[in-house]
């Protein structure tokens, strides 16, 4: 019993954290911008099409394809918002969604066109690798993407909290117009704070690849997964992102092992509706921030 | 400018009486087909996008190919395509598009959900459906009359896969006394797991069912139910999955080092694909499934194998394929007979079908007052050197049944 419910947290904790990736990309431009990106298991898809084809055909590790992911996505990410999301800034939300689930829309279409539909995997020799601790088991493959995650969450809190651009970051996000006064250039932060969500969500896609199989449709179940995590752990907290996404992948983990294993994504379901239910701004959110 | 000449001088009547001719001694076919004065046009349900997309893709591959050598023969289909995105929902929506366009006659839709979804469409507008692939009882068991399915159903896979797995030569090594099955949890999935539950004690297998584990068909992880399965100690693994699952239930027993004497699905289509051999590589070899498969020894099959290896070179024929092909050849013997593109001649002709001469284990192609063809036989094929093989029954076997299975640490 040990052996199993050990393996199935574990398994649950690494998988958790690289959800967590995800998820900060999401809270980041919600945080700061507040637009809800739609687009984002998308933005998702493209970075693990990059660390396939990475591992296709330049033979790259798929660890190594993280800073191409990133790079690529920071750039596309920074561009979209800059000459084009935030014409729709001043908009209303609805619109905004309309603009972000046509990105979303735009990058499957392309997916399927560039792909096609098959799913593609990554088979490496690390697939069928695990580190023992006793009868715990680490997935090898499990256990790097986690920690490339956390380290990446780590870099990105740290950089927040102490860059100058992270500071401005805050402020922007604290008070826009106060932001606006003292002079920062609102248009290139907000394109930048895009880039860092965009970026997040092409590490993830890329440690993710190894994980589970490429194909155009998988970017609505992570979007869902996404806003999942961001409104159990609190909306706009990086902390609370690392926490949803730890605690929704243990949760389902747990769930499939103690209850049934379809009974997986019903518990996702079920925490967030009592998450909703007894704090609404999510476990670690503040109610009512300012803007 | 020669060649041309020549060609204008044999006229369209005589090329295609030349044609048919030459068809008639140098191809297969159980009859010489007779050109047909305008084409059917046929609407071809799949899953070329999404989770069922491998199996989907291979079955509209074995389609393609049909379609191209039954034209040979002078059987002329117009094919549309339309992809359910494997969702189950969109059977119908595809069926009633096809059927606005005007075709006389559908296939498919692989998939039982979609199937059954498709079929209420064409029950509506009384627009004969072959079913390609679908196991679900309930595809020939809702009063359907149009529906003729060229598939095994649930209940026959599982009566087939329970009589081979009692064949199966027991050893000092090789003597199992429990299984677990894992499945995953859609309507496909549903039926084959009741089936089995039902008729596994009642056949009397002798091997005691000891849990069941049902996941999300979903599931991009199934490290915690193979745990699960671990965890019962169970002597066969009997997963009823497809083709991504099948990846993913390996891909973990090997991380989980769980060395059942057996992995043997039961009626379950996907590691035969190629996309499973591909990416198991060494892990792949031993896996047994018991599902409809080709007649390796049928000179019928040689010859479809041997265009397929032209056409698709890169491709592996397999079931899907095979009933891909197979569905356009029921179709193309039913337009044949009815001489007409109308639903209802077709109707009448798809309930006269007797097709001797096929390429699919079993008796003739025959559907009963439900539509179900009941003569599709069960061979037992296990991956060997990442090639499908026959082991049962004995008269069409390639190789004999490796068992136990090689432990995944002893595999080089």
């Amino acid at each position: 019993m040990l052996e199993l419910y050990g393996n199935a947290l574990v398994g649950g904790l690494l998988i958790g954290a690289v959800y967590a990736l995800i998820a900060t990309g999401l809270n980041i431009i919600f945080g700061v911008m507040r637009v809800v990106n739609f687009a984002h298991g998308e933005m998702v898809v493209i970075g693990m099409y990059i660390g396939f084809g990475a591992w296709k055909y330049l033979g790259l590790a798929p660890l190594a394809a993280v800073p191409l992911a990133m790079a690529a996505l920071f750039a596309g990410g920074y561009a979209f918002q800059r000459w084009v999301a935030n014409a729709f800034l001043a908009r209303p939300q609805h619109v905004q969604f309309i603009l972000f689930i046509a990105l979303g829309l735009a990058i499957t279409g392309l997916h399927a066109l560039m792909f096609g539909p098959e799913p593609r995997g990554i088979q490496s020799a690390s697939s069928f690798e695990v580190y023992r601790f006793g009868v715990i088991r680490l997935d090898a493959v499990r256990a790097h993407a986690a920690l490339a995650a956390l380290a990446l969450i780590g870099l990105l809190w740290a950089w927040l909290r102490y860059s100058l651009t992270g500071k401005a970051l805050h402020a922007a996000a604290e008070n826009l117009v106060g932001g606006q006064v003292i002079g920062i250039r609102i248009p290139h932060l907000f394109a930048l704070t895009a880039g860092i969500g965009a970026a997040c969500a092409g590490a993830a896609g890329a440690l993710v690849a190894p994980l589970f199989e490429t194909q155009p449709y998988l970017a609505p179940e992570i979007t869902l997964l996404a806003f999942i995590i961001v409104i159990v752990g609190g909306l706009a907290s990086l902390p609370g992102a690392l926490l949803g996404g730890l605690l929704i992948g243990a949760a389902e983990a747990l769930a499939a092992a103690v209850i049934t294993p379809s009974a997986k994504s019903l518990f996702s379901y079920a925490l967030l509706i009592v998450v909703l239910l007894a704090r609404p701004e999510g476990l670690l959110g503040r109610r009512g921030a300012p803007r | 400018m020669t060649d041309q000449r020549n060609c204008k001088s044999v006229s369209p009547q005589r090329r295609r009486l030349l044609k048919a001719g030459a068809a008639a001694v140098a191809l297969p076919f159980p009859a010489v087909l007779r050109a047909q004065s305008s084409a059917l046009k046929v609407g071809v349900i799949l899953p070329t996008s999404g989770v069922l997309s491998f199996p989907g893709l291979a079955t509209k591959r074995g389609t393609e190919l049909a379609v191209k050598m039954f034209l040979e023969q002078g059987v002329r289909l117009d094919v549309s395509y339309v992809d359910t995105e494997s969702k189950a929902e969109n059977g119908r929506v595809a069926a009633e598009k096809l059927i606005r366009e005007g075709c006389g006659i559908l296939v498919g839709a692989w998939d039982s959900g979609t199937t059954i979804s498709a079929a209420q469409a064409a029950e509506a507008a009384r627009v004969p459906l072959v079913v390609n692939i679908g196991s679900a009882p309930q595809i020939t068991e809702q009063g359907f009359t149009q529906v003729f399915r060229n598939f095994t159903s649930a209940v026959q896979l599982v009566t087939n896969t329970v009589a081979r797995i009692k064949e199966l030569p027991r050893s000092r090594d090789f003597d199992p006394k429990t299984t677990v099955i894992m499945h995953v949890n859609d309507t496909f999935g549903q039926a084959m797991f009741g089936g089995v539950k039902a008729l596994w004690e009642k056949l009397g297998v002798g091997i005691r069912i000891v849990d069941t584990i049902s996941y999300d068909a979903r599931a991009r992880d199934l490290s915690v139910e193979v745990a699960k399965a671990k965890a019962t100690g169970a002597d066969i693994v009997a997963p009823i999955t497809r083709v991504n699952d099948a990846i993913l239930i390996v891909r973990e027993m090997v991380k989980q080092d769980y060395n059942p004497m057996a992995i043997i699905g039961p009626g379950s289509p996907g590691p035969y694909e190629k996309a499973f051999t591909d990416a198991l590589g060494k892990y792949s070899n031993d896996y047994i499934v018991c599902v409809p498969w080709y007649d390796p020894s049928h000179p019928m099959t040689r010859r479809v194998l041997d265009r397929w290896r032209k056409e698709f070179p890169n491709e592996r024929f397999e079931l899907n394929s095979g009933f891909g092909w197979e569905g356009i050849q029921v179709v193309a013997d039913a337009y044949q007979r009815a001489k007409s593109t109308r639903p209802a001649d077709l109707h009448a002709a798809l309930r006269q079908t007797n097709v001797t001469n096929h390429i699919m284990f079993g008796g003739p192609i025959v559907f009963d007052a439900k539509g179900q063809n009941n003569n599709i036989g069960g061979p037992m094929i296990q991956i060997q050197n990442q090639e499908p093989v026959v082991i049962a029954p004995n008269d069409i076997a390639q190789g004999r049944a490796v068992l136990p299975m090689t432990r995944w640490s002893a595999r080089g």
